[in-house]
Formats: structure tokens, C-alpha cells, sequence
């Protein structure tokens, strides 16, 4: 039998919003996914240190609080640093469609927003997770 | 509630009726095989007066203005008055906020509302590592008080009434308001207000705590007494469903967390040696306004009754002011779409008169651009025109409490009620509010709501117009606001500014003074007015706090 993918939800920033990110953990785990939540307010470091533990096929972050620009590129970076570049990395919340290019360059994969059924984001996943 | 023979003789009509229903159903079969509300309670086909039949008028809905004041709290309602229009506003410095509230003053606004940015929230300054990207994004940064000066710059304190959106630092920033209040030569007695300080949704359902427990609610006890004493007319904490209900609960849920919240305030203040007609009075509370009109009028009269009753029978309170809820409502951000958001105006008009015709005291209307960004100045116009619009030409606004006696709405208000009041009960078998947040228990409830919610979109058995049905094709919106990320630079080069120019040695002296304080029970408020003054950091405090009383773990449940 295949191994299930595990995916690291994440939520960094300050914002206390986590329904979004409770869900798709949720969504994730009922599709056979196995998936580690973080909790709030995680640190880029702590983000990345839990995926290279955990050994996760995917970082799922999700942010509200507007300080995508800033905290999603960084946790790029140190996944590249720490060598987890094979790790799919996505996100959601609310992210405005003018920062999705610079995100994009930046290694974010896919930026779900509002009103993304979790089905879209699950065949994501599943399509683009290196194994 | 009503005559016996009438009743038997109603029954007996209701019979015939249902069965010439039945009968065209077979040919003419309903939308739906069940209809649900909202809150996914069943909706039956009619409401008769047989769904009230044990109920009694003056008992159970009675006058406004009277006990159990379903109806509401005040006699006449806005036949008298209108509720206070309070715009939710504050974003990147404090000069740019103080811009926004002349603005909206200018506009017609009443109240003042303001929004922090989430390092402030959480007690952080703005040049913390954990503040990186975050200063000024969802509201103004105040890193001392000399950032609270500029932000009421020439708005006078005795004239408006603010209320602030804090919690967990919530002492320190009512410390800063008194302050500033001061230094325009108003005395404390005059000031008129709230601050949310509810920290146990901050552990359901907001996420900005930073203390435990047990010293996070003394911290609170402390605000009420020193309030009752030198801020009588400030309102202490308002005990929010807002954020339970965004983060996916039932309307139900909504009414049975917070009033247990609500409960755990009252029982703390109490055993803190406070007499609960002193400082009851000040409690307010807050509440969503979703889509399902009438389900949401039914959930304001059910809250206000059930709390009502728990004043007077749970705690005895005598004044009739302790057992009056007072609410704020604010339309609900989680309804909003980012799909052809221009009909986010349609709902907030709905949400609008939910909370109208459910008697809220004061309401936030959300912009339509609010899932894709913070509102840009002309979107929030909008909102503010929408409660105008309510006010002056709906109509809704010239008799008390409308719908009260639709059979529908008793109905449901006695259900709301019911199962509230059912959640209360087991909170308390667990302990109460505070047992039931480390349990897990309240945040798996609102969980299996809010999931069960979006399975029921994504099957379509729940429509959200412009999401799952009705979709269209859309480009990029423009003109949303952003906030310049040269912001957070100032922020802190202000922060270096004053920490070289203000007294060091009185900083020192007051931050050492307030530890003593919070090591022992002594009130908190005095040496945190005398630290505010120093122009100690809001960072600093708390770090001084932290230190004292630790920090929060929360428990992780999906």
C-alpha cells in the first residue's frame, strides 16, 4: 500500500484566524492525508524546523493577516536551507491576486483563496507532492 | 398563552392543513426535502400559535425596557435614540488613524472603534522579531503613549465614546487611554467607553492571549474594580460571541459560549470580593450578525432573556441594570466573498437589519472588499450608508421589537434559548468556561459546526451566491488598500527616538514597582498608569507581566 502524504499545516504570523487552517487540516486528514497542525502564531524557523522533523511532503501555511509578503518568502528560503526543497509548499488565506505573482516567485506553489473548495486544494496536493 | 378551546379547535384546523399539503405534495414536491437554518437547525413549513402554547406573555416576552427584556433594553428603543454607529477602523501609524477617525466623525459616525495591529494586541513592541511584517497591517500600532497622543489628536475624550479592540493587554492600553484623557484635562469620571477585554474567546476562537488563565482574569477583575471606582461610566469587557461565531459556531453556540463566558467574568468578579450590582451593570457584550434574518433576530432575544435570568436566579442581582445586556453587534466577515464582492452589500444589508430588528445597542457594518484586502475609505462610506439607510428610510426604526409575537420568531427564540442554555449546563458540569477552553471541549464543538458547514458548500446543499452557484468570470479588483511597509521602519525608528529621550531612571523605577504590584494581589491599574506615564513601552509592560505570571500554551485541536 502507498504511504499517505504528510503535510505540515502551518499558521504563521500573529493572527488568531484559524478556522480556515482547522478545516483544511481536517479536509486534508478525511481525504487520507496524515497532517501535523502547528498551531498559532509559528515563526518561519518553527515552521520549517517542524516540516524537516516531521519529514512532511507538503507545508500547508495559512495566514490572514496581511504579513504574507514577508514571512512566506522567508519560509521559502529556509526550506531551501535546510533541504527541504523537495517539500511542496501552498498556501491560503487572505492574499490579494496583485501578491500572488511575487509569492509565486518565491516559491509558493499554489495560493488558494477565499471561497476555495477544499476538494481544489486536495487534488493539488496530490498532483504536485514529489515522492 | 392563549385559550384552551381555541387551542383544540386550532389543532384541528393545523390537522386539515397539513393534510391538503400532503396532498399537492405529490404532485408539486418541495425545493427541499428538509430546510434547515443558518445554523442548520430544521425550519418547519408554518409556525402556529400552537408552537406557544405553554408560553407565557408576561413571563416570557413581556415589555421592552422591562425583565426578562426580551424585547430590549430600553422602554421606547430608537424611537428614542438611534444605536450608535461604531465604524471599526485604525490601520498603519496613529497619525493616519487619526485621519480615519476625523473622517469618520465628519461622517456622521457616533462612536469611535479602534483596531490594533496584531503586535499590539499580543503586548509586542514594534521592533520585536515576532513583529516583522505585522506593524500597522490589521490596525495602528501603539507602541507607547506617545503613539496614543497622536492617535486622539483634537478629539476630545469627554465628547466621544471609544471603544477599543484589546484583550490580553487590555490594562495597559485603558492605563494609556486615562492617560492621554489627562493630559487634555479630562478626568477619568467623564470618560465613556469600552475595551473588550474578553480574553476566554481569545482562547476559543481570537488567538491574541498571552497570559494563562488564572492571572489573565485577575488582570480583569482588576480593570472592574478599579472602573467601578475612577471610570464608572467605562464599559469593562464585552464579552464576545463575534469570534466564536466567525470561527464557524452555531447561532446557538454563540449565545451558550459566550453567556458561559460571560458567567465565569461574573463568579471570577465575585470571588474576587466584588458585589455583583456593582460592577454588572458595566458588562456588555458582542455579537455576530449573519445571513439568516430571522434566526439571528430570535438569537438576540434569546440571549437577552437567558441572561436576564441568569442575573437574577443564578447570581441574584438586584439592580435592573446588571440584568440588562447591552450588546455591540458587527456583521459577520466570514459571509463575505471575495467572488463578486459588490454583493457583499446586499448581505450587510441583511445583517443590518438583523441586528436592528434584534435591538443591538451599537453596530459595525462591514465593506464589501473585506475578504480581499482592509476597506479603502469609499467601501467603508458604503457600510456606514447602509445603517443610515436602515435607520431613516426602512422603517424598521418606529416600533419596538417588530417581529416579537411572529410565531416563527417565539419559537425560535425559545429554541435558541433552550440550547444555549443546555451548552451552559454542561459547562458547567465541566468546571465551567474556563475548565471547558482547556478541555478542548468549546473549540471541538465550533469545529465540527464550521466543518460540517463547508462540506454542506462544497455539496451545494449550502448556497453562497457568486461561490458554489452563480458564478461568473472575474478580473483582478482593484483600488484595494495596502498599507506601506515602509510603516513598520518608522514605527520602530520612533521606538529608538523615545527610548533616548524619555526619563530611563523613571521607566526603571515604575517597571520595578509594577512587579511588586503583580507579584502580589494588589490592583494592577495604579502602577500601570504611573508606568504608561514614563512612556515605558507597551512591550516593556508586558514583557514585565510575561515575566510574572508566564505565558499561554494552547492546546492544539483540530
Amino acid at each position: 500500500m502507498e504511504k499517505p502524504i504528510r503535510v505540515l499545516v502551518g499558521k504563521p504570523g500573529l493572527d488568531g484566524h484559524d478556522r480556515g487552517a482547522k478545516v483544511i487540516a481536517r479536509a486534508l486528514r478525511d481525504a487520507g492525508m496524515e497532517v501535523i497542525y502547528t498551531g498559532l502564531r509559528q515563526t518561519a524557523e518553527q515552521i520549517v524546523h517542524a516540516a524537516i522533523q516531521e519529514d512532511v511532503d507538503c507545508v500547508a501555511v495559512s495566514i490572514l493577516s496581511g504579513a504574507h509578503n514577508t514571512l512566506l518568502p522567508k519560509i521559502n528560503e529556509l526550506l531551501i536551507k535546510e533541504g527541504g526543497e523537495d517539500i511542496l509548499f501552498v498556501a491560503g488565506g487572505v492574499i490579494p491576486e496583485a501578491d500572488i505573482p511575487f509569492l509565486k516567485e518565491h516559491g509558493v506553489k499554489a495560493i488558494f483563496t477565499p471561497g476555495t473548495p477544499t476538494t481544489v486544494s486536495i487534488r493539488f496536493i496530490e498532483e504536485h507532492v514529489k515522492r | 398563552m392563549y385559550d384552551e378551546k381555541k387551542m383544540m379547535g386550532l389543532k384541528e384546523e393545523l390537522g386539515l392543513y397539513n393534510g391538503r399539503v400532503e396532498k399537492s405534495l405529490a404532485r408539486f414536491p418541495e425545493r427541499k426535502e428538509v430546510f434547515y437554518s443558518g445554523s442548520k437547525e430544521e425550519v418547519n413549513r408554518l409556525y402556529t400559535p400552537l408552537d406557544l402554547e405553554d408560553q407565557d406573555f408576561g413571563e416570557s416576552i413581556g415589555f421592552p425596557g422591562s425583565y426578562p427584556y426580551t424585547r430590549g433594553v430600553q422602554p421606547n428603543m430608537y424611537r428614542g435614540r438611534l444605536w450608535t454607529m461604531r465604524m471599526y477602523a485604525g490601520f498603519a501609524t496613529a497619525e493616519e488613524s487619526n485621519q480615519r477617525y476625523k473622517f469618520l466623525v465628519e461622517q456622521g459616525s457616533s462612536g469611535l472603534s479602534v483596531a490594533f495591529d496584531l503586535p499590539t494586541q499580543i503586548g509586542y513592541d514594534s521592533d520585536h522579531d515576532l513583529s516583522e511584517g505585522e506593524v500597522g497591517k490589521v490596525g495602528v500600532a501603539i507602541d507607547s503613549l506617545m503613539d496614543m497622543e497622536v492617535l486622539f489628536d483634537g478629539i476630545p475624550l469627554d465628547k466621544v465614546s471609544t471603544s477599543m479592540t484589546i484583550n490580553a493587554p487590555a490594562a495597559v492600553l485603558l492605563a494609556m487611554y486615562i492617560a492621554v484623557a489627562e493630559k487634555q484635562g479630562i478626568s477619568a469620571e467623564k470618560l465613556r467607553g469600552t475595551i473588550q477585554n474578553d480574553i476566554l474567546k481569545e482562547y476559543i476562537a481570537r488567538g491574541t492571549y498571552i497570559f494563562p488563565t488564572e492571572p489573565s482574569m485577575r488582570l480583569i477583575t482588576d480593570i472592574f474594580a478599579y472602573c467601578s471606582e475612577h471610570v464608572p461610566q467605562w464599559n469593562t469587557i464585552s464579552i464576545s460571541g463575534y469570534h466564536i461565531r466567525e470561527a464557524g459556531s452555531t447561532a446557538a453556540q454563540e449565545v451558550g459560549f459566550t453567556l458561559a463566558d460571560g458567567i465565569a467574568y461574573v463568579e471570577a468578579a465575585l470571588e474576587a470580593g466584588l458585589l455583583i450590582d456593582d460592577f454588572a451593570p458595566r458588562l456588555s457584550f458582542f455579537f455576530n450578525a449573519h445571513n439568516d434574518l430571522l434566526e439571528e433576530v430570535a438569537k438576540y432575544r434569546a440571549a437577552r432573556r437567558l441572561w436576564a435570568r441568569i442575573m437574577k436566579e443564578r447570581f441574584d442581582a438586584k439592580d435592573p441594570k446588571s440584568m440588562m445586556m447591552k450588546f455591540h453587534t458587527q456583521t459577520a466577515g466570514s459571509t463575505l466573498t471575495a467572488q463578486q464582492s459588490e454583493n457583499n452589500i446586499v448581505r450587510v444589508t441583511i445583517q443590518t437589519l438583523a441586528a436592528v430588528l434584534g435591538g443591538t445597542q451599537s453596530l459595525h457594518t462591514n465593506s464589501k472588499d473585506e475578504a480581499l484586502a482592509l476597506p479603502t475609505e469609499e467601501s467603508v462610506r458604503t457600510a456606514l450608508r447602509t445603517q443610515q439607510i436602515v435607520a431613516h428610510e426602512s422603517g424598521v426604526t418606529n416600533t419596538v421589537d417588530p417581529l416579537a409575537g411572529s410565531y416563527y420568531i417565539e419559537a425560535k427564540t425559545n429554541e435558541i434559548e433552550e440550547e444555549a442554555m443546555e451548552y451552559i449546563r454542561r459547562i458547567d458540569d465541566l468546571g465551567g468556561a474556563a475548565k471547558a477552553i482547556d478541555d478542548g471541549f468549546i473549540q471541538r464543538e465550533i469545529m465540527d459546526a464550521a466543518y460540517s458547514y463547508q462540506k454542506d458548500v462544497e455539496n451545494e446543499e449550502a448556497i453562497v451566491v457568486g461561490v458554489n452557484k452563480y458564478q461568473v468570470e472575474e478580473s483582478t479588483p482593484q483600488n484595494l488598500l495596502r498599507v506601506d511597509p515602509i510603516v513598520g521602519e518608522n514605527q520602530k525608528e520612533k521606538l529608538r527616538l523615545l527610548r533616548s529621550a524619555r526619563d530611563q531612571e523613571a521607566v526603571d523605577q515604575a517597571l520595578a514597582h509594577l512587579k511588586t504590584v503583580a507579584q502580589e494581589d494588589e490592583n494592577v491599574m495604579p502602577a500601570l498608569l504611573v508606568a504608561v506615564k514614563t512612556y515605558a513601552t507597551l512591550g516593556e509592560i508586558t514583557d514585565v507581566l510575561r515575566e510574572v505570571f508566564g505565558e499561554y500554551k494552547q492546546a492544539v485541536i483540530i
